[in-house]
């Protein structure tokens, strides 16, 4: 090898591992920060009970309805969006594959809803609620939030739908099957360990959110029983909490940061599980 | 050239005393920018082995994937002609598609077992087809595994994924998953193509097996394989069928210089 050579070799082998070194240690300072100030205002009366009278300016209680709501709301809008995503990714792979133009066309078109800001969502969501004549409310979340995360879902499922193999679908046509047969009992089940990626990339966006459901969720310091019920949020509990100058309440919202990643973490966790057990 | 052209006309004439299974004139496909089947007029005969030869990239499988119809999955293919089985024109054929294709059993290149069970994968034709009862079905697979000389390997491990399998019995299975639906023609596009010698020989010996039950269409490139199992040859080049007729008159006795040179040169 000439020097210029090797020299371009060593130089991209130490820059990709300076960079990827460095991308680990600012996710460690993020996890130890959020740990070094959250933990110690971590408690059982934390976890499990609703705010108390004078909550944000430090009195007791806890975030028990943030994280209800958050999972009320990620898991009802990751349900919706199921329903929703799974017949359409399946439909643009089976039925329009022969369409490669508009097949282009929805790619991009959701391509841009993915990365539209949560905030217009959620603009959209109040929109569609006063329209409706609704209050802020767990089920107007749920569907703002749906709608935020189904173009995620539906372009994850579709990209894990683009790998099956041509041969796999020409193998089920060859043996007589329709194309609703060759959608829901051979590419669903080849596809379903990369769908359970896709739907938990979606809840991990959704449970996230703060933007979208600040007008439409609203928040409340009480665990919703209703649809029509507001729906306090982790995200939001922690921009509330971060809001007040007491530093108590500010510990209390990392405490509220460690929940949100911890539930993150046992979803990505239990999506790597259910992979590797296929 | 006229004793060649002669020689052409007789080959013919001896197909067509056999009995037809399916009928294909005037059959042309074009993409977007070839011409890739040109002019196609051939006569499958019954219960033999026809073997689809030629070169990479001469228009085998299309040809072989217009017979079911699998050319709809490509957006980009036009076809007109007429490809009759018995004695419809499956090319027009609007609702039933998925009968005829049930007429057929196709194995590809590669073994794509379905994600499922071994079991499974042979009782989804019949399931398909309508077939209910559950003793018919469990029946069938052991039947048809028998068949393709795969039971004695995986009779202890029927519910297992079909997708663990080694692919020497992949596809087997495929095979096996294809006659299950009961076809009346076996579509082989280069079934051994990516197997060992030993697998490959195996699926050899059953098609020779098979052709006393089933119609069996081959496409390879391999003209040794072709010499071993064919009783029709059908030698393509460039989307054009150049010389067909008997096995033994077309290798004994080639025509054209395009098929003696491939000849000369597969050896």
């Amino acid at each position: 090898m000439t020097l210029n050579r090797k020299l371009e070799e060593s130089f991209f082998k130490y820059l990709s591992a300076i960079v990827s070194v460095l991308i680990i240690l600012v996710l460690i300072h993020i996890v130890y920060s959020i740990i070094a100030k959250g933990a110690s205002a971590l408690s059982w009366e934390v976890l499990t009970q609703e705010p108390k009278g004078g909550f944000y300016m430090g009195g007791g209680g806890g975030i028990f309805n943030a994280i209800v709501g958050s999972l009320y709301l990620a898991i009802g809008a990751t349900v919706l969006a199921f329903i929703i995503s799974l017949p359409v990714a399946l439909f643009i792979n089976i039925y329009l594959i022969k369409y490669p133009r508009t097949l282009i066309g929805i790619r991009f078109f959701l391509d841009v809803l993915w990365g539209v800001p949560s905030i217009v969502f959620g603009a959209f969501g109040f929109i569609l609620l006063m329209y409706m004549g609704m209050r802020n409310s767990l089920g107007a979340g749920i569907v703002t939030v749906a709608a935020l995360i189904s173009p995620i879902m539906i372009r994850a499922m579709d990209e894990v739908l683009m790998t099956i193999p041509k041969g796999l679908q020409e193998a089920a046509y060859s043996l007589g099957s329709t194309k609703t047969e060759t959608a829901f009992k051979i590419f669903f089940r080849q596809a379903l360990p990369g769908f359970a990626t896709a739907i938990l990339l979606a809840f991990g966006r959704g449970i996230g959110d703060a933007a979208s459901v600040l007008f439409t969720a609203g928040y409340t310091d009480h665990v919703p029983e209703k649809l029509s019920d507001p729906a306090a949020t982790l995200p939001l509990s922690i921009f509330f909490q971060l809001s007040s100058p007491i530093e108590e309440v500010q510990n209390r919202a990392f405490a509220a940061a460690i929940v949100l990643t911890f539930i993150v973490l046992i979803i990505s966790i239990t999506a790597r599980l259910l992979y590797r057990k296929k | 050239m006229k004793t060649a052209i002669v020689t052409a006309e007789k080959r013919v004439e001896h197909i067509t005393t056999e009995v037809p299974i399916m009928n294909i004139s005037n059959l042309n496909v074009y993409s977007k920018s070839a011409h890739i089947l040109k002019n196609i007029n051939i006569t499958i005969p019954k219960n033999k082995i026809t073997v689809l030869l030629g070169p990479s990239g001469c228009g085998k499988t299309t040809l072989l994937k217009c017979m079911n119809r699998l050319t709809d999955l490509y957006s980009e293919l036009r076809l007109d002609g007429t490809i009759e089985i018995d004695g419809q024109n499956i090319l027009t054929e609007r609702n039933r598609i998925t009968e005829i294709r049930q007429k057929m059993g196709l194995v590809m290149q590669r073994p794509y077992p379905l994600p499922m069970s071994i079991y499974d994968n042979i009782a989804y034709g019949l399931k398909l087809k309508g077939v209910r009862d559950k003793n018919v079905i469990a029946e069938k697979v052991e039947k048809h595994l028998r068949e393709v000389a795969l039971w004695d390997e995986v009779k202890d491990r029927l519910k297992s994924s079909a997708q663990r399998l080694s692919i020497g019995q992949q596809q087997r299975l495929c095979l096996a998953r294809g006659l299950a639906v009961e076809p009346e023609i076996i579509l082989a596009d280069e079934p051994t193509s990516a197997l060992d010698p030993i697998s490959s020989r195996v699926i050899e010996e059953q098609f020779s097996k098979l052709k006393d039950d089933y119609t069996i269409i081959m496409v390879t490139h391999i003209l040794r394989q072709a010499k071993r199992l064919a009783d029709y040859v059908v030698f393509m080049y460039y989307g054009e069928i150049i010389e067909h007729g008997n096995a033994a008159d077309i290798f004994e006795n080639p025509q054209t210089d395009i098929l003696k040179e491939y000849m000369r040169v597969g050896h």
